[in-house]
């Protein structure tokens, strides 16, 4: 990314930095609960008679 | 060379919240409860559910509430400010941004309305989309800072998830659990009031019309004595409609009379540590109250322990 030069820009501290790490992870955690989430409910929806069906 | 995923821009006043903040924003507390009381909606629906839609949904309805309590902070942010109660919260206290914590309420506010939609149906899902902007647009935004009724009205908010329970299994509106709804309803306004007589300054100094602000404490314990007199009956209710059993009568007829009892002793109590004993115990059992009546509920309904009281 592209900074703007009339900006002055700091460097994160390391405890700035370990809490963006936890929000990346905990970000990651809640997409895969949504995937999980949404594979479950496609299941229970289907039925499980969802591939016994005639060709 | 400095990257820039690295360094910070200023200008902006925070980095980001730790992820405790970004669950504070979302109530847990009120969480919880509204997932309690759609369960009890859900078990005193005629239908039936899958365990995992049935789970999902109520998944849904909390995220749903959570995300109403996040645009509230977002929204009340300067009022939380002043206040000790709430000055603590994750806005106030620049943890997050308010633009943060409205991206992050509006997001699962449209995800948890869609979710409930695909699992259960579209009636739930429009009524967890009316609470949530009930809550956020009607009660915080309008009510909350230009009437003392604010939490009579926006009471309804708070009481509609057991409607939503039942429309989730039934698909329908039920009577049941529209009584439901009218108990947490007129359950609100001495609850909270028994607060706000204690906290009366606080309200005051963040310019929140109450109603011992407004109307004086003297016609807010009057109120608290009325609501607590209507109350106590229409909790009993479910057992004149057959669905609330045995358990659910004592306990009823028990909470009622300890309602009504402490309304009138926070009616006679009027100052100093008498009036702040009566108001506190009058707030700690209504919560002791609604939580035993819907317990029972649950249980008569889920446990097998039901035992009618009528002929």
């Amino acid at each position: 990314m592209q900074q703007d030069p009339k900006i002055e820009y700091r460097a994160l501290t390391p405890e700035e930095e370990a809490r963006r790490r936890k929000r990346s992870v905990a970000i990651a955690l809640a997409l895969g609960a949504m995937v999980l989430l949404f594979f479950v409910l496609t299941i229970a929806k289907l039925g499980p008679q969802v591939l016994n069906r005639p060709l | 060379m400095t990257s820039a995923s690295h360094t910070l821009n200023p200008a902006l006043s925070t980095v980001g919240g730790d992820v405790p903040d970004y669950f504070a924003l979302l109530k847990p507390r009120v969480m919880v409860l509204v997932i309690f009381t759609a369960l009890v909606g859900m078990s005193v629906s005629h239908g039936h559910v899958s365990p995992a839609i049935g789970a999902i949904s109520l998944f849904a309805i909390a995220v749903g509430a959570g995300a109403s309590g996040c645009l509230n902070m977002w929204w009340d942010a300067d009022v939380d400010a002043v206040m000790t109660r709430t000055a603590s919260r994750p806005i106030p206290a620049g943890r997050i941004t308010s633009g943060e914590a409205l991206g992050f309420g509006l997001f699962l506010s449209v995800a948890s309305v869609l979710v409930l939609g695909l699992a259960a149906n579209v009636l739930s899902a429009a009524l967890l989309a009316f609470t949530i902007v009930f809550y956020a647009v009607i009660y915080s935004m309008w009510l909350k800072r230009s009437t003392a009724q604010n939490i009579v009205i926006g009471g309804a908010a708070g009481a509609l998830p057991p409607v939503i329970g039942q429309a989730v299994v039934d698909g329908r509106l039920g009577v049941e659990s529209l009584i439901l709804f009218a108990i947490i309803f007129i359950w609100t306004p001495p609850h909270f009031w028994a607060l706000a007589l204690i906290k009366a300054g606080e309200y005051a100094r963040a310019g929140i019309p109450m109603m011992p602000n407004v109307a004086g404490p003297e016609s807010t314990r009057r109120q608290i004595v009325w609501y607590s007199l209507f109350l106590a009956p229409l909790g009993l209710a479910p057992v004149a409609l057959g669905y609330g059993g045995l358990l659910y009568a004592v306990i009823g007829t028990v909470g009622g009379v300890g309602m009504v009892a402490l309304s009138f002793r926070v009616l006679h109590n009027r100052t100093g540590e008498a009036e702040k004993k009566a108001a506190m115990g009058l707030f700690g059992f209504s919560i002791l109250y609604l939580f035993a009546l819907f317990s029972a509920l649950l249980a008569e309904q889920s446990l097998g322990l039901f035992h009618s009281v009528l002929a």
